[in-house]
């Protein structure tokens, strides 16, 4: 499904080469739950960007469901993270103005999927993640478990094949963020791929493979 | 993205800020209001000269003496130039495509009846008068159709000075003094109101020849030609202008046509419209400027929402054009709102103050609101591009 080629990418933060990622070679299968876990600033939070097509290796090759996607362009790249690949973010990034139906919808939108289908898959997803009775609250009067599950509504209404997790218990307490976890592990048995980014030793625990990176390079991994 | 999903979007935010998109509508706003409040009034102004000048009718032909050029210096007896005279009018009436010709001559003079006295303008005029201009008589007839250089001592009566010299009397048949002659009374004219400055209906029509030996003058002041409706003006010009050089010898009368005055007038109050609406145009910058600093304080306020939508999938373009569609929809909106603002304050000048002629084109309206909208493209253009390409990274950064 994914696989990472001697994969690099250095910034330049003022005359400073600074790289981020080192040489990583990663193969990841339809259907895998991956955690990766290390310090802040090992990286991981780039790889993820990487895998997303939000960011470009500055060396290496990337594949994506068997296409070469290293050197997309910018209308390319956005039809792959429309149609692959969906995003939850540690501080959920809903759209404040817009209701929770509405910021479910967007990817809809932004594809241009007629009314019609949009109706019913909105109505289906607000229903799967308990959110009938939220679909006209606007995230500022939702709570913090609510508005992560209009997040992973959102991130799974185009039928994503790999689904990205940077933190996403960060912002939550115990109990809602493991509600929330279960609900991304749900979606791993409907043979989705979730890559889950995380400097949680117990939540990472739980993937079925476990990458441990620092400065920019995977140094061990473990598989349960 | 599907075009009402575009407008449901850019609508959101709209809604969100609506003090601030009201706010910066409003200097739209303001901006089309002046623009078209000053057209109206100038293009009212306009079609009030024009209707002014043109209610005689536009098929008419002013003939005055003198040839309206700079020449050589004196040239003695020869550089005079000959008085335009009744018989020429009379020569004029058998050209071709003629319809009707009046000599006329103009002054003031005393005029007494009924033992009051009133000083008027006493205008010399022809048996085809009221057909050159249009005008109708209200009792009496006109002058009648004499030998214009034998003409009798008849007269015919303004409205005012009917009402002044003779109220509540019939004054068909009576003798009036003009300048110390005495006129019979054969008609009265419809009232008209004053044309330009000059008073219609406080004037006393008398036979030409008589005004000009009245006010002791050897030439007409002008003679008025109405040809027919659709015959060619150039022609007849040339017929009028060949016609009277062999009378006089030469060219020393100048003709007038009306239809090119109109057109001259025409272009010059326009002049005065299109500078009086691009005054208006400057608030309109004004305006454009505060959409300009609203949709760059947006991008940099949702930065964070600019990120979100890349990795949901949205292309460059379709930040862009999110972007530029709030900066569209926000002068779109002002420029509609000026739009009614502008002609209800020119109706309601109107109401007001019924002497100001008000008039806005639907051009100018639409032409109005297609500026209104460039002006939002033009200053959404910048940070909408911004917005666009914008890292998806660094905007999902920030917070």
């Amino acid at each position: 499904m994914i696989r990472l080629d001697k994969v690099s990418r250095s910034f330049t933060v003022g005359d400073q080469q600074v790289t981020a990622l080192r040489d990583i070679d990663l193969n990841i299968a339809a259907g895998d739950y991956v955690s990766i876990m290390g310090p802040s600033g090992s990286g991981k939070s780039t790889l993820l960007n990487l895998i997303g097509l939000l960011d470009r290796p500055s060396s290496g090759i990337y594949k994506l469901d068997g296409g070469n996607v290293t050197d997309l362009d910018d209308a390319q790249q956005a039809k792959v993270r429309s149609e692959k690949i969906g995003f939850v973010f540690q501080s959920f990034h809903l759209v404040p103005r817009l209701t929770a139906a509405m910021n479910i919808e967007l990817p809809l939108i932004l594809a241009g999927i007629p009314v019609t289908e949009r109706k019913v898959r909105v109505e289906a997803l607000l229903e799967n993640y308990g959110l009938t009775d939220r679909a006209d609250h606007r995230p500022d009067q939702l709570s913090g478990g609510q508005r992560q599950r209009v997040a992973i509504a959102r991130a799974t209404s185009m039928h994503p094949a790999v689904l990205l997790a940077d933190e996403p218990t960060g912002n939550l307490d115990q109990a809602t963020g493991r509600e929330v976890i279960s609900l991304l592990e749900q979606l791993t048995e409907q043979h989705v791929t979730l890559i889950l980014v995380t400097h949680d030793p117990a939540l990472g625990g739980r993937a079925k493979r476990q990458l441990h990176m620092v400065d920019g390079q995977i140094v061990s991994q473990t598989a349960s | 993205m599907l075009f009402p999903d575009l407008i449901r979007l850019t609508a959101s935010s709209f809604l969100a800020y609506r003090m601030r998109s009201l706010l910066t509508g409003s200097g739209i706003a303001i901006g089309i209001t002046a623009v078209i409040l000053l057209t109206s009034i100038g293009e009212g102004l306009h079609q009030f000269v024009l209707s002014e000048f043109s209610q005689f009718g536009t098929n008419l032909i002013a003939i005055q003496p003198g040839k309206t050029q700079t020449q050589g210096g004196n040239v003695g007896i020869f550089g005079s130039s000959r008085p335009l005279s009744i018989e020429d009018a009379q020569a004029l009436r058998h050209l071709p495509n003629i319809e009707h010709v009046n000599p006329s001559m103009q002054g003031n003079a005393e005029v007494r009846a009924n033992g009051k006295t009133r000083r008027t303008t006493v205008y010399g005029a022809g048996h085809d008068f009221t057909k050159t201009f249009t005008l109708n008589v209200q009792s009496g007839s006109f002058l009648p159709d004499d030998d214009p250089t034998q003409a009798r001592a008849f007269v015919v009566l303004g409205s005012k000075v009917r009402q002044e010299l003779y109220a509540g009397q019939n004054p068909l048949g009576s003798y009036l003094s003009v300048g110390g002659q005495r006129y019979r009374v054969v008609g009265v004219m419809e009232p008209k109101g004053q044309i330009l400055g000059f008073d219609m209906d406080d004037t006393v029509f008398i036979p030409a020849a008589r005004a000009l030996e009245l006010f002791n003058r050897p030439g007409l002041m002008e003679i008025q030609v109405n040809y027919q409706a659709g015959a060619d003006l150039d022609g007849v010009v040339r017929a009028i202008t060949a016609l009277l050089k062999e009378r006089h010898g030469r060219e020393d009368f100048t003709l007038i046509p009306q239809e090119k005055a109109l057109e001259v007038l025409g272009s010059v109050l326009d002049v005065i419209t299109f500078a009086v609406g691009a005054l208006g145009g400057i608030s309109l910058l004004v305006g454009g400027v505060g959409i300009l600093t609203i949709m760059t304080m947006a991008v940099s306020e949702r930065t964070a929402e600019i990120g979100l939508l890349r990795a949901l999938g949205a292309r460059e373009k379709q930040v862009l054009m999110l972007f530029l569609g709030e900066a569209i929809l926000l002068s779109a909106l002002g420029g509609l709102a000026g739009l009614l603002l502008g002609i209800g304050i020119a109706q309601g000048l109107h109401a007001l103050i019924p002497a100001l002629p008000v008039h806005t084109p639907w051009l100018f309206a639409v032409l109005a609101e297609f500026v209104a909208i460039s002006i939002g493209l033009a200053a959404g253009v910048l940070p909408a591009r911004r917005a666009a390409r914008l890292d998806p990274v660094e905007a999902l950064r920030t917070e």
